[in-house]
């Protein structure tokens, strides 16, 4: 539910903040073709927006927020596009520049809470030093600025917390300290790859809400990626849902979800849990991205699609917008009225 | 075709590769985080409290304590100078070589008339200093050369590594006795030298491997998320999770080193003046009395083996602690 304040202040009229233009990632492989993981994606967000990119895994995910940070390794793979961070486009930024607005404009949040904190530095080391780094703070003064962030995620005792080792807190309080060491520089644009899928479920809410408070207050720009749609539901301004490295149908939140129009998109809502759908079955897409079949003559989900037609194994469909909403499909889910 | 010094070197590669893969440090200090405990435990606690309890750990830890406290105070323990004959009247080149016990002399003498009880404890002091020395020197190279090849890729990493592994195909005790034996005069020294020079390809190999599961871990994926520097990377994030095998295979070549530098003296590449005692030394002194006096070769020979049996212990119950899937 967002409030008409907030509606206004991610305005539509707002200039984005981050914009991926036509993002493709190709890895070579040795002895075997190329592979496009990520296949013309673009999207844009906003100040204080929240874009969702969601998928089953494998899509893409990961591999376009790792490009978009310049995280990809050296070698083996080309990336080509533009992501525009304000008029500069991050893939032409030498190593030295992209690595000075890494945690300063930029922050990413990880999937594993345990495996992406130093396990041998304690959390509040893991603090003080994004702060040292970014905004040359000596560590006696970064300590307390780091129990305040700690404090602010909703870490009790944060005094006494800055001195545990990862290994000494729970699942969600390390995600929580994660999230306090990605905004301990406030930056404008959060990714959060997965950030609750290491986590039990009641954990999962909490740190999604806490997101969702944090977004909100500090205005900061979230690019949520996940493979769950119902992660989605609560927290995105707008929806890109990849499939095969491509987005097949993008949307504000309460279109997408009210009538989905991509079978893709229409097969990963029925596979959601609901309250209101209690004891139904849920029914899964069937077959795996294995099945695909390559983008350039065909709709890749063809194999999978409950709806297809004859040109969808002929020709590739194309992106196409309307009325603030994208699709790529030759045979869209019938709109119910 | 097979070929004998690449199979050795593939068993070693192999081995070190092992270690190297067994154990990040962080994987068992993550699975120790199921037991509940106070904030602020540092991870070294943790992991002593895991080997306190065990026999074996606790064993080779006992012998390894009393032999360094014995090193350390081998002049104020030892009863007598083991440089003067004391007994030097009593030996009789024909009749009685080696004074047998006698009260003061709990060993007796050697063929000159030493206290051999005295040369005993004070010859822990040099096998402490060569192996203990040797095992530095051998891990600061090792070090230089792992964090070198491990942070950097290409060139550096292949030139450094081809290296390695070329040496790595020579059997240790060979390539320590021809470095040693290029030395113009043998010393503790050029023991200590060619004993670590062995030891740095080890170092050095396992260093890398673990250094490069560092790089691909997602903690350095998330330093670099953070923009870190690449140094503090390196020296904070990297190394420092890199080290737990580092530390068991230093235990473990502190008990190789001894053997070494014991069989390397017993040869006489060791430190030639036999005033200032060391077991290998001993030992080789006391092959031409082997058949009478026994006992001249048992003593120093006991004390070695001893001595590497707690190194040995110490470094595979360490192993043991920081291996995942040996541990319960
Ligand atoms: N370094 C790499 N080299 C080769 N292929 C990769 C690499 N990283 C990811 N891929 C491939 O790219 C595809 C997308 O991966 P990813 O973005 O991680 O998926 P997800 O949507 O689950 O995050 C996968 O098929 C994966 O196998
Ligand atoms: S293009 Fe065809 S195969 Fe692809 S999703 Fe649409 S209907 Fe299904
Ligand atoms: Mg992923």
């Amino acid at each position: 539910m967002t409030s008409p304040a907030n509606d206004r202040r991610k305005g539509s009229d707002t200039a984005p903040l981050l914009t991926v233009d036509n993002l493709t990632v190709t890895f070579q492989r040795r002895g075997q073709e190329p592979f496009r993981a990520v296949d013309g994606v673009s999207f844009s967000v906003r100040p204080g927006q929240t874009v969702g990119l969601v998928g089953e895994s494998g899509c893409g995910k990961s591999v376009t927020s790792l490009a978009i940070m310049g995280l990809l390794p050296k070698r083996g793979n080309q990336v080509t596009g533009t992501v525009d961070y304000e008029g500069t486009n991050l893939l032409t930024l030498s190593d030295d520049d992209m690595r000075d607005r890494r945690g300063k404009d930029i922050a990413m949040v990880f999937q594993d809470p345990l495996s992406s904190l130093n396990p041998v530095i304690p959390v509040g080391l893991q603090v003080t030093e994004v702060l040292e780094r970014h905004r040359g703070i000596k560590r006696k003064d970064a300590m307390p600025m780091a129990a305040d962030l700690l404090k602010r995620v909703g870490i009790p005792d944060p005094n006494r917390r800055i001195k545990d080792y990862p290994h000494q807190m729970s699942g969600g309080m390390r995600q929580r300290a994660l999230i306090a060491i990605a905004l301990a520089c406030a930056p404008r644009l959060l990714i959060a790859d997965e950030p609750t899928t290491a986590l039990d479920v009641t954990i999962q809410a909490q740190i999604l809400a806490l997101l969702k408070e944090l977004v909100e207050d500090t205005g900061t720009a979230l690019i949520m990626i996940t493979h769950d749609l119902g992660v989605v539901a609560g927290l995105c301004d707008e929806v890109n849902v990849l499939y095969g490295g491509r987005i097949v149908e993008r949307g504000d939140r309460h279109p997408i979800f009210r009538e989905p129009r991509h079978p893709y998109t229409n097969g990963l809502l029925g596979s959601i849990p609901r309250l209101d759908t209690v004891g139904e079955r849920l029914t899964p897409i069937p077959g795996s991205v294995a099945d695909n079949l390559p983008w350039d003559h065909a709709c890749a989900f063809a194999p999978r699609c409950s709806q297809p037609v004859e040109v969808c194994t002929t020709n590739t469909p194309t992106l196409e917008e309307s009325g603030g909403r994208a699709l790529r499909c030759f045979n869209p889910v019938e709109v119910a009225r | 075709m097979t070929n004998p010094l690449k199979k050795y070197g593939d068993a070693r590669k192999e081995r070190i590769d092992q270690l190297a893969a067994m154990s990040d440090g962080s994987v068992a200090v993550a699975d120790a985080g199921t037991i509940e405990e106070a904030p602020g435990v540092s991870l070294i606690a943790s992991a002593w409290r895991r080997l306190r309890r065990n026999p074996v750990f606790l064993t080779g830890l006992t012998i390894t304590t009393l032999f360094i406290f014995l090193a350390v105070f081998a002049r104020v323990i030892a009863p007598h100078d083991p440089a003067i004959g004391y007994l030097l009247d009593k030996v009789r080149p024909q009749s009685n070589p080696i004074p047998g016990p006698e009260p003061g002399f709990p060993l007796g003498a050697d063929n000159v008339g030493r206290d051999f009880f005295s040369r005993l404890i004070v010859g822990s002091q040099q096998t402490l200093i060569v192996g203990v020395f040797a095992t530095l020197f051998g891990l600061t190279g090792g070090l230089i050369l792992g964090i070198l090849a491990g942070a950097t890729s290409g060139w550096v990493d292949s030139l450094v590594m081809r290296a390695v592994d070329v040496m790595l195909s020579i059997p240790s005790l060979l390539l320590a006795l021809s470095i040693s034996a290029l030395a113009p005069r043998p010393s503790q020294w050029t023991l200590i030298i060619a004993i670590a020079t062995v030891q740095v390809p080890v170092f050095a190999r396992l260093l890398r491997g673990t250094m490069l599961q560092q790089r691909s871990s997602d903690h350095v994926l998330a330093a670099r998320a953070l923009g870190i520097k690449r140094s503090s990377i390196v020296f904070r994030h990297m190394v420092p999770n890199a080290l737990g095998p580092v530390i068991v295979q230093a235990t473990i070549v502190l008990a190789t080193s001894i053997i070494d530098a014991a069989a390397l003296s017993f040869l006489g590449l060791g430190n030639p003046d036999d005033r200032q005692p060391e077991w290998g030394q001993m030992l080789g002194q006391a092959q031409q009395f082997i058949y009478d006096d026994p006992h001249l070769a048992f003593y120093p020979a006991a004390c070695i083996i001893i001595v590497a049996l707690g190194f040995t212990l110490m470094g595979e119950s360490l192993r043991e602690a920081l291996d995942p899937k040996s541990r319960r």
